[in-house]
């Protein structure tokens, strides 16, 4: 409607809403323009920036992503043709090329692995192996998420400054080593995959349970893990991990709401009023987890089932906890490390006594890596208490405390020391 | 296409006494990663064996001294170039590099001729 004005709030937040859903493919088709990161980066801030007053003017285009794709690849080719020797300077991306032009929803037929979706390439690059882990979680918020490096660097708990330098290191690298555009071939993708999967699960647990701060939840970080698994399974609608993966993600979501409680107190998941839980979630959840749960399942569909098994629980006292430890046995065998060790053996205390699980924990507590884990010393301190080993719990509850940051979980630990004082009189 | 420095590192103890025939099957190992390298669509530009690190002098301000730049566990014994597409073809190339005694390092080659 030209001519029209369309008023400021409703474009604001038709803006905001196309940055949450169209970021990713906006960027990721600018790229291929641009032919390098920061440039396409500066391009599509632009082409957002251009959009609230346009789209006042003018009026909210029915697709925006396609006007926001549009303009910042009309500016990125600007560039290149008023700067000419910038295209000689700059050590251009190395872009794969792509079968049909890519940006649009043509194509039909063939899926975006085939189709060779930029989204795709984008997250392959982010997630690349050659960057290292903390990195490719800073990219991935940063590119695909279009997170501002101050909401990285919270994100990632480490100062903006920290962040910046971090990510134009990791832009240098991908220039002047040629880490490619690309999306990986059949027999690479397993491996290449795992990599992103283990960055949004990251940013999951991050979310679900944040290391310091004030809230035990980063809902904004969850948010970012569900979009981030929801695009991945739309672009690779095959692979059985990666459907698990959204199904952790939005079981891990739809228990929220019973985490906490009405001031901010954390609730254990055995005292959670089930009935808070999001149902729609949970049977989403639970449908994915159960068909990504194939033979020879992955990590992802090993925890996906876990998470189900508590979800479909009416009560925790019909928690199938035998399951849960097949699972975490299962678990154990393909991803082995002390973190899933810690769990099982929870899962063993349910399941054979407190006891048993308290002697898989007292060996896990010799691995190092575990000293400064604060779960292992709360999971500890549960089950010495169950065996009425009071002052032990008490120790293991002040070495828990000692490690942790996150200020519910604080409280909560505190409140638990604080009740063994009063059962010792 | 770009240019790769692998760079070989390596405990050069493994190598202080060759075994003859060790040492033939170290060297029939870097022929077939030549082969595979072609085979692969990088071209190997050039690349040599270094002899060991006590053999080293090294100069720093003018300054002469016996002995490697920078005494590590493993040192550099051995380097090829390489020409290839891009990182990771660079990387699927360097991964069949023969390094039992340690490891091997890919460094992108700057390209100065730009100007």
């Amino acid at each position: 409607m030209p001519g029209s004005s369309v008023p400021s709030g409703q474009v604001r937040r038709a803006v905001e809403d196309a940055h949450r859903r169209e970021w990713a493919r906006v960027l990721a088709s600018t790229v291929r323009v641009a032919g390098d990161l920061d440039l396409a980066e500066e391009c599509v801030q632009e082409a957002y920036l251009s959009a609230l007053s346009a789209w006042q003017r003018d009026g909210v285009p029915a697709a925006p992503g396609a006007w926001l794709t549009t303009t910042a690849r009309r500016r990125a080719l600007d560039v290149h043709r008023r700067d000419r020797t910038l295209r000689r300077k700059l050590p251009l991306l190395v872009v794969e090329e792509a079968s049909t032009d890519t940006g649009d929803d043509d194509g039909a037929g063939a899926t975006p692995l085939e189709r060779g979706d930029d989204r795709l390439r984008l997250m392959f690059i982010c997630c690349h192996p050659a960057l290292p882990p903390e990195t490719q979680i800073a990219l991935t918020l940063r590119l695909v998420c279009g997170l501002t490096t101050a909401e990285v660097a919270a994100a990632c708990l480490v100062p903006e400054a920290t962040m910046a330098a971090r990510v134009t290191r990791a832009k240098k690298k991908i220039a002047a080593a040629r880490i490619p555009f690309r999306i990986p071939s059949p027999d690479e993708l397993p491996e290449r995959l795992d990599v992103v999967l283990t960055v949004i699960l990251l940013v999951l647990s991050t979310g679900h349970a944040a290391p310091s701060g004030p809230a035990l939840v980063r809902a904004d970080l969850v948010a970012r893990a569900l979009d981030l698994s929801r695009m991945l399974v739309s672009l690779l609608p095959q692979e059985r991990e990666v459907r698990a993966l959204l199904a952790l993600a939005l079981l891990t979501e739809a228990r929220r709401p019973a985490r906490t409680s009405r001031d901010g107190e954390l609730v254990l998941l055995a005292d959670q009023d089930r009935s808070l839980w999001d149902a729609a979630m949970v049977q989403e959840g639970c449908a994915l987890a159960a068909a990504a749960l194939a033979p020879h399942p992955g990590r992802f569909a090993l925890q996906a089932a876990i998470a189900a098994v508590h979800a479909e629980a009416v009560t925790a006292a019909d928690t199938d906890w035998a399951q849960v430890l097949a699972l975490y046995d299962e678990l154990a065998r393909v991803w082995p490390s002390p973190v899933v060790g810690l769990n099982r053996a929870v899962a063993t205390a349910e399941v054979h006594g407190p006891a048993q699980g308290l002697a898989e924990i007292d060996v896990l507590s010799t691995d190092g890596r575990l000293a400064s884990y604060r779960y292992l010393h709360a999971a500890r301190a549960e089950l010495l208490l169950r065996l009425g080993r009071e002052a032990e719990a008490g120790a293991a509850y002040e070495r828990a405390l000692l490690h942790t940051a996150n200020e519910a979980e604080r409280r909560f630990l505190a409140g638990r020391l604080a009740g063994l004082s009063g059962l010792d009189r | 296409m770009a240019q790769y420095l692998i760079l070989i590192y390596e405990d050069e103890t493994a190598y202080l006494e060759p075994d003859p025939q060790e040492w033939a099957k170290a060297m029939e190992a870097h022929g077939t990663f030549a082969r595979q390298a072609v085979e692969k669509g990088a071209a190997i530009l050039g690349g040599e064996a270094l002899q060991p690190t006590p053999t080293a002098t090294s100069i720093r301000s003018g300054l002469m001294t016996d002995g490697p730049f920078v005494e590590t566990k493993e040192a550099l014994g051995g380097y090829y170039v390489l020409e290839a597409r891009d990182l990771d073809h660079a990387l699927e190339v360097a991964a069949l590099c023969p390094a039992p005694y340690g490891g091997v390092e890919v460094r992108p080659i700057m390209d100065t001729s730009g100007g």
